[in-house]
C-alpha cells in the first residue's frame, strides 16, 4: 500500500441554519483553508472529490455548484460521491494508489436546514415497503435503540453519559454547534422524544461542510512535520431491510474495521460518526474499544452534524490529532442509511 | 503499487423502454446485473465490490437509492460506492470501478449504472428555483439549443446535417434489440416533418426519456486471462470538469472535452484517432452533437467535424462508425446513457454487440458528458492487452 497522509483539515463553523449562505458560500473558504494550509501547491493537486446530496437542499447538481468553489479552471481531474465525503476520501486514496498523482483534494457539505431532514432521510428508504409510510429519522433510530436496551445491558444512562461527555468535550471545539455541561440525571428527567431518545439522544440539525488534503509519500513529508498516514481504509454495507439485519450490533464497521487494520493495535482516538447517543455503543461494542481510547473528543455528531461532511470530518479530527502528537493512533469512522447500514472505518498514524 | 491493468470481461443491459413498469428500480439494475454476471460466467459471490452511478435523484425521487438497492445488486458485507456526476455518471462510474482494479484493490468489480425515468418527471427535476438565479424550465434542449446555433454558425454547417444524424443512428438502432425506440419508417422527410421543440432541435432530433440500466464486470489482469469470452482491455480512462458559470468558457467546443481527449488518448497510445479508432461511443442527446463532438475529441479540424456525418463516414459501414448501438438518440436512460456507451464500445472490442458489430474492430472509444457540457468522462478499450 502507498503511504498517503491527511496533510490538512479545515471546516466551517457548524450552525442550525445558515440562511446568509449557499451551500457554495460556505464551501468556498473552507476549501481555500485546507488548500492553503497544506502547503500543496494546488497544480499538484491531481484529483478533486466531493460528497454531498441533493436532497438536503431540495435541489438537483448541487456537487456542480461545489465545483464553482474550488477554481476548476483549468479544467480538472474531479469526481462525485453522492455519499458523506468520508467516502470521497475513499475513492481519492484509491487513486492515490495508482502513484500517478501525489495530492488530492476531498469535500463533503450540506446545509441541512431547509427542509425537515428528520422527514427527508425517510426519502432514503425502500420506496416500495418503507418510504411510502414516512417513517422519519429519529423515529427509526428510536427502533434501533430500544431495540438495543431490551436486547443488551446498555442503559439510557449510559446513553445520557454519551450526551454529557460530548457535550463538555466540544467546548474545547470552536466549530461545534452544541456544547456545554450537562448534569446526566438532568438530561434524564427530561421527557422522550420518541421513547427511549431524549433531546440529548440526538444530533442537532446542521448546516456546514469540510474539506481534507491528502498527500502521498515524500510530498507529504515535506509539507508535514507529521502526516496522519492513513494505515487502512474500508467500508461495508448491510442489507437495507431493518429486519434483514441485527439493529443492536455493526457488522459492517466491524468488518471493515478488521479490513482496515484497526485492531492490530490500540487506539488512542477514536472519532465516531453516531448521530445518536445509542449508536456510539453500538459502535464501541462492534470496535472493542475499550477504557483508554478517546471517544469523540471533537464532540462528534452530537455536537455538529453537517449531514454529507459529518463523516469527513471525523477524518479531519483524528487526524488533526495525530498531526498535533496528541495521538499516535487513531480511528475514524463514518456511517450512512439508516440504522448504520453502511460504515466506514479509517485508521491513522503518525510516524 | 504501479497502475495494474483491468478489463471488461462482463456486459449486461436492460431492454430499453419508455416505462419500464414490469419491473421495480431493483428489478431494473438486476436485470442488468445479472446479464453481465452471467456474461462474465460469473456469479453474485464472485464480486469484491458494486459501484453503483446515477444522475440525479429526484429523477426516481428516492434519496442515495444504492442503499435501497444494496441487496438487489448483491452488495451486503462489500463495499459499495455511488457515485454522481450528472450526465456524465455512467461513463465516471465506470472509470471509477475500474480504478478499483487498477488501484490493486480489488479484482472483481461490479459496477451498475441506471435510470427509470417514468418514476417521476425530468423536466421538473432539472428546473430547481435557486434563491437569485432565473429558473432553468426549458429543459436540456433549451439549455443546449443555444450552443448548436453557435456551432452551426461557427461551422457554417447546412442546416439537414442534423436530420442526417437523427436517422443514422435510429437506422442503427434497429439492429440493437436492447434500444428504446425502433423506428423502420424514419427519413430525412420524417424528421423534417416533427416539430421545432427549441430551434434548431426537432422532436426527432432528440433522445427519449427512458428506464434502462447498464452493468459491467471488471476484473484483474490475472482474472481476465482465465475469462471464457474475450475480454476488453482498458487502455485508458480519463475525465474533466470545469466550471458551469465561469464566463468566457466555451461550451461550444468546451476545453475540459478537449483536454480529456487528450489524457485518454496519450494513455492509450493513440496519436491519430481518426485512423486508430474503429469504432465510437460517444453521447449525442440531440443529433448536432455528433459533428460538435467529432470536433471537441478530435476526430475532424474545428467547422469541419459535420463533413465526416455528411460523408457517411460515422454510419454504420463507414470508416469511423459512431454510434452503432444507436446511441443516446434512440436510448437515454440518463444515468445510464454514459455507461451504455462504455459498455458498447467495450462489445465492439470483444466482438459481442451482435448485428450492429463494426466488423473487424478492435479499438474503441467510450465517451460521455454532463451538465452543462462541463462534466466529460472517457475511455479507449482494446481487443488486445497492451
Amino acid at each position: 500500500m502507498r503511504d498517503v497522509a491527511v496533510v490538512s483539515f479545515a471546516q466551517a463553523p457548524s450552525r442550525r441554519r445558515v440562511p446568509e449562505q449557499n451551500e457554495v458560500e460556505i464551501l468556498m473558504p473552507v476549501v481555500a483553508e485546507a488548500v492553503e494550509r497544506s502547503g500543496v501547491p494546488r497544480e499538484k493537486i491531481g484529483f478533486t472529490c466531493s460528497g454531498s446530496c441533493d436532497y438536503l437542499a431540495g435541489q438537483p447538481f448541487a456537487f456542480v455548484w461545489g465545483l464553482e468553489a474550488i477554481a476548476a479552471w483549468p479544467p480538472i481531474r474531479e469526481s462525485h460521491v453522492e455519499m458523506d465525503g468520508a467516502w470521497a476520501l475513499y475513492e481519492a486514496w484509491v487513486l492515490l494508489q495508482e502513484g500517478e498523482i501525489d495530492a488530492a483534494l476531498v469535500y463533503g457539505f450540506g446545509k441541512s436546514s431547509p427542509g425537515s431532514i428528520r422527514d427527508v432521510m425517510a426519502m432514503q428508504l425502500d420506496p416500495y415497503y418503507y418510504a411510502p409510510m414516512w417513517p422519519d429519522a429519529v423515529s427509526l433510530a428510536a427502533l434501533q435503540a430500544r431495540a438495543l436496551l431490551e436486547s443488551t445491558d446498555h442503559t439510557e444512562r449510559e446513553m445520557a453519559e454519551v450526551a454529557a461527555r460530548s457535550r463538555r468535550d466540544a467546548k474545547a471545539n470552536p466549530k461545534a454547534q452544541v456544547t456545554g455541561d450537562f448534569e446526566v440525571d438532568t438530561i434524564l428527567a427530561e421527557p422522550y422524544i420518541v421513547s427511549p431518545l431524549r433531546k440529548h439522544d440526538v444530533a442537532p440539525i446542521s448546516d456546514g461542510a469540510a474539506a481534507v488534503v491528502l498527500a502521498a509519500d515524500d510530498l507529504a513529508r515535506s509539507v508535514s512535520a507529521r502526516p496522519a498516514w492513513i494505515r487502512g481504509i474500508d467500508h461495508r454495507i448491510e442489507p437495507h431491510g431493518l429486519g434483514a439485519r441485527d439493529l443492536t450490533t455493526s457488522v459492517s464497521t466491524a468488518v471493515a474495521a478488521e479490513r482496515a487494520g484497526a485492531l492490530d493495535d490500540k487506539i488512542d482516538v477514536a472519532e465516531l460518526l453516531a448521530p445518536f447517543t445509542h449508536q456510539e455503543l453500538i459502535l464501541r461494542d462492534a470496535l472493542n474499544l475499550k477504557n483508554g481510547s478517546a471517544i469523540n473528543p471533537s464532540g462528534g455528531a452530537l455536537a455538529a452534524n453537517p449531514v454529507m461532511a459529518a463523516g469527513l470530518i471525523r477524518i479531519g479530527e483524528a487526524a488533526a490529532r495525530i498531526t498535533n502528537g496528541s495521538a499516535d493512533r487513531a480511528l475514524a469512522h463514518a456511517t450512512s442509511g439508516p440504522c448504520l447500514q453502511q460504515n466506514l472505518v479509517c485508521v491513522l498514524e503518525g510516524d | 503499487m504501479s497502475k495494474q491493468l483491468a478489463a471488461v470481461v462482463g456486459i449486461g443491459q436492460t431492454k430499453h423502454d419508455t416505462k419500464r413498469d414490469d419491473v421495480s428500480i431493483a428489478g431494473l439494475v438486476r436485470e442488468a446485473a445479472v446479464r453481465a454476471l452471467e456474461d462474465a460466467n460469473m456469479t453474485w459471490t464472485d464480486i469484491d465490490a458494486v459501484v453503483l452511478g446515477k444522475a440525479p435523484d429526484m429523477f426516481e425521487g428516492v434519496m442515495m437509492p444504492e442503499l435501497y438497492l444494496a441487496e438487489a445488486l448483491g452488495a451486503v458485507g462489500k463495499p459499495m460506492l455511488r457515485v454522481h456526476t450528472a450526465g456524465s455518471v455512467g461513463g465516471s462510474t465506470a472509470v471509477v470501478a475500474a480504478h478499483l482494479v487498477q488501484a490493486g484493490i480489488h479484482e472483481r468489480v461490479l459496477t451498475v449504472a441506471f435510470e427509470k425515468q417514468s418514476e417521476s418527471n425530468a423536466m421538473w427535476a432539472l428546473a430547481p428555483k435557486i434563491p437569485f438565479q432565473p429558473t432553468l424550465v426549458a429543459g436540456a434542449g433549451g439549455y443546449f439549443a443555444p450552443h448548436i446555433r453557435e456551432y452551426i454558425r461557427r461551422a457554417n454547417a447546412p442546416e439537414h446535417i442534423g436530420r442526417e444524424v437523427a436517422v443514422k443512428d435510429r437506422v442503427s438502432a434497429l439492429k440493437n434489440p436492447y434500444a428504446h425506440l425502433h423506428m423502420p419508417d424514419i427519413s430525412m422527410e420524417t424528421v423534417l416533418q416533427s416539430p421545432i421543440l427549441w430551434d434548431p432541435i426537432r422532436f426527432l432530433e432528440c433522445c427519449p426519456s427512458s428506464d434502462g440500466a447498464c452493468a459491467m464486470v471488471m476484473t484483474s489482469e490475472r482474472v481476465a486471462r482465465g475469462a471464457s469470452k474475450p475480454p476488453a482491455w482498458i487502455l485508458g480512462t480519463a475525465i474533466r470538469s470545469e466550471p458551469l458559470g465561469m464566463a468566457g468558457r466555451d461550451e461550444v467546443n468546451p476545453r475540459a472535452g478537449r483536454d480529456c481527449a487528450k489524457d485518454v488518448y496519450e494513455q492509450a497510445g493513440i496519436t491519430d484517432p481518426r485512423s486508430q479508432i474503429d469504432a465510437v461511443e460517444m453521447y449525442v442527446p440531440f443529433s448536432w452533437y455528433e459533428p460538435m463532438w467529432l470536433e471537441n475529441l478530435g476526430f475532424a479540424d474545428e467547422g469541419t467535424g459535420w463533413k465526416l456525418t455528411d460523408d457517411g463516414v460515422t454510419a454504420l459501414g463507414g470508416s469511423l462508425p459512431v454510434n452503432p448501438s444507436g446511441g443516446v438518440l434512440s436510448s437515454n436512460p440518463i444515468g445510464a446513457s454514459g455507461m451504455l456507451r462504455f459498455a458498447e464500445a467495450a462489445m465492439q472490442v470483444r466482438g459481442t454487440a451482435g448485428e450492429h458489430q463494426v466488423d473487424g474492430a478492435r479499438v474503441a472509444l467510450g465517451h460521455a458528458y454532463g451538465g452543462g457540457s462541463q462534466f466529460f468522462a472517457m475511455w479507449v478499450v482494446s481487443s488486445d492487452a497492451p
